[in-house]
């Protein structure tokens, strides 16, 4: 049998997937890898499809040890790695024997890393995903110490390259490309260019749901109260504090706070690196399509109260 | 419903927000939507005013989606066609008595205007298995608490604005609570797990509590059952 024992979860570690699209309509969110790039890399390396579930390392101190000898990789936030206390190398593939040990160390820059194993992980789906939604606390448990993580078949295909280099991870000041809107409009016109300027400090409130920043307060342009709409994963949703909140992989479906500006797709991997303490700053992205059109006919104003506070959360 | 006067809303680069005047347009664009669903649409996620299309902004992106939105002919979505939903509610909720304030009827008539008329799951989104129940009587209609409870037990009838849900497990939540159902309407390892799906009609029934005490033995303990 091919299985992966958990010596050590460290501070917090999941199985990741590419989540679960397409629940929206019964309240499940996607989840899966909060930097899902870092996870498909991981799953090229060892010849997975890139979909397959690894296990997602927050803030390094992990450890396991192969029952058979695994073909794994790690990637995403680069920590020191050991293959029974020797050194390898991250964004490679790394062989390790029978009953060897593979220890992730605290990263240096970053929050999240990623091990592969060739194989992947097989542990039960719910609802066609192997990832831990922490929010609606659907998908496997936290990994815990004596857990023992079953791995499938290898894939036809074999890793064709030794390693890769991963995305480059910022340690101080990270820069996130950022779509205004969807609610803009809520704000004072002084409140984008705020948050267009002005650096942001990531609180220790920070988990896979989002990241609550610190910094100048975003003012809303009236009162009202917004009915839920649909989140995605960047959203930049601001509630009444007027300090916005990041949104990550386990956001909620829905939320009732408008939200000033979205960080592009490309960029929501590099934002779920931010460590607490951490510096970011939003620049305006130029190359994203963008609807625009604002017809002003038969639209409800923004800034009226709506015709009832419903759906908030609930 | 005119497409026209929608408003399309840039949501990043890999969604759009459509808004729309109302709940019943929302759902007649979504069953518009869903029926011939645009190439690289990967979720669409309907709320009380607005329909969220996330994208693949490989196959597609937001000036060809806001055509195929403008394009779409969205047909009133019938209230009567869904399966139909029984819900025991046992009526001694908490909030039993402001609702009854805020509606200015007494706490027997909230009771029969909830369990007279019939309500349709119109979409989801707060957390797995709740559902947005609408189309209920207008004159249930309440603000949410004014401070949230940090604990709603699971099975929690209750309502805010104009609709009204059942908590599908123990969580945080704003609304009024007017009762309870034994029914679990929330099973991951059921198929389909969510008996609250969109489209679903539901008709809650009085229950008497001394019927299902027996089903529910440690509900004062917490309610996680």
């Amino acid at each position: 049998m091919t299985d992966l024992d958990v010596l050590a979860p460290g501070p917090l570690a999941t199985v990741q997937d590419l989540g679960r699209p397409g629940n929206a309509g019964i309240g499940v969110g996607l989840s899966g890898a909060a930097d899902g790039g870092s996870l498909r890399l991981a799953n090229r390396l060892v010849g997975n499809d890139e979909d397959a579930a690894c296990v997602e390392v927050t803030f390094g101190g992990f450890a396991a040890r192969a029952r058979t000898p695994l073909t794994v990789a790690v990637t995403g936030a680069p920590c020191p790695v050991t293959v029974d206390g020797r050194g390898a190398a991250p964004d490679s593939v790394l062989r390790v024997p029978a009953g060897a040990e593979i220890r992730l160390g605290t990263p240096a820059r970053g929050l999240r890393s990623y091990l592969a194993v060739r194989g992947g992980l097989t542990v039960p789906a719910v609802l066609g995903s192997r990832s831990t939604d922490l929010l609606s606390g659907l998908g496997p448990q936290l990994l815990r110490e004596g857990d023992v993580l079953p791995v499938g078949p290898a894939p036809a295909r074999f890793p064709v390259i030794d390693g890769a280099p991963g995305r480059a991870i910022a340690d101080s000041e990270a820069p996130l490309r950022v779509v205004p809107g969807p609610r803009d409009d809520w704000f004072t016109s002084r409140a984008l260019a705020t948050l267009l300027t002005e650096p942001y400090t990531v609180t220790s409130e920070c988990d896979r749901v989002g990241a609550r920043l610190d910094g100048p307060e975003l003012a809303r342009a009236g009162v009202g109260e917004l009915p839920s709409e649909g989140m995605v994963p960047g959203a930049l949703q601001v509630p009444p504090s007027g300090k916005p909140t990041l949104f990550l992989a386990d956001h909620p479906v829905t939320g009732g706070y408008p939200v000033i500006a979205v960080v592009v797709t490309s960029d929501v991997d590099a934002a779920a690196q931010l460590r607490p303490g951490m510096r970011v700053r939003f620049v305006r992205d130029r190359t994203a399509n963008r609807a625009t059109s604002r017809p002003g006919a038969a639209r409800p104003s923004p800034h009226l109260p709506a015709t009832s506070n419903s759906g908030r959360s609930s | 419903m005119d497409t026209t006067t929608l408003r399309v809303l840039p949501c990043g680069d890999a969604a759009l927000l459509v808004e729309a005047a109302g709940l019943d347009d929302v759902l007649a664009l979504h069953a518009a939507l869903e029926a011939d669903r645009p190439g690289g649409v990967v979720d669409l996620v309907p709320a009380a005013r607005t329909l969220l299309l996330r994208f693949d902004p490989v196959r597609t992106d937001a000036a060809a989606l806001e055509r195929a939105v403008r394009e779409a002919e969205p047909v009133a979505v019938s209230r009567s066609g869904g399966e139909l939903l029984e819900i025991p509610v046992v009526y001694d909720g908490p909030d039993l008595a402001d609702v009854a304030h805020h509606t200015g009827l007494s706490e027997r008539d909230v009771i029969a205007e909830h369990t007279a008329c019939e309500w349709t799951v119109a979409f989801g989104g707060f957390a797995p298995g709740f559902g947005y129940l609408a189309g209920g009587s207008p004159r249930l209609e309440v603000p949410r608490r004014s401070e949230s409870r940090t604990r709603v037990p699971t099975g929690s009838v209750a309502l805010a604005g104009t609709y009204s849900g059942v908590y599908p497990r123990s969580s945080p939540g704003g609304w009024q609570l007017i009762g309870h159902t034994d029914l679990v309407t929330w099973d991951v390892d059921r198929d389909p797990p969510a008996l609250l799906r969109p489209g679903v009609r539901v008709r809650f029934v009085a229950a008497d509590s001394g019927e299902t005490e027996g089903e529910r033995p440690r509900r004062t303990a917490g309610g996680d059952a």
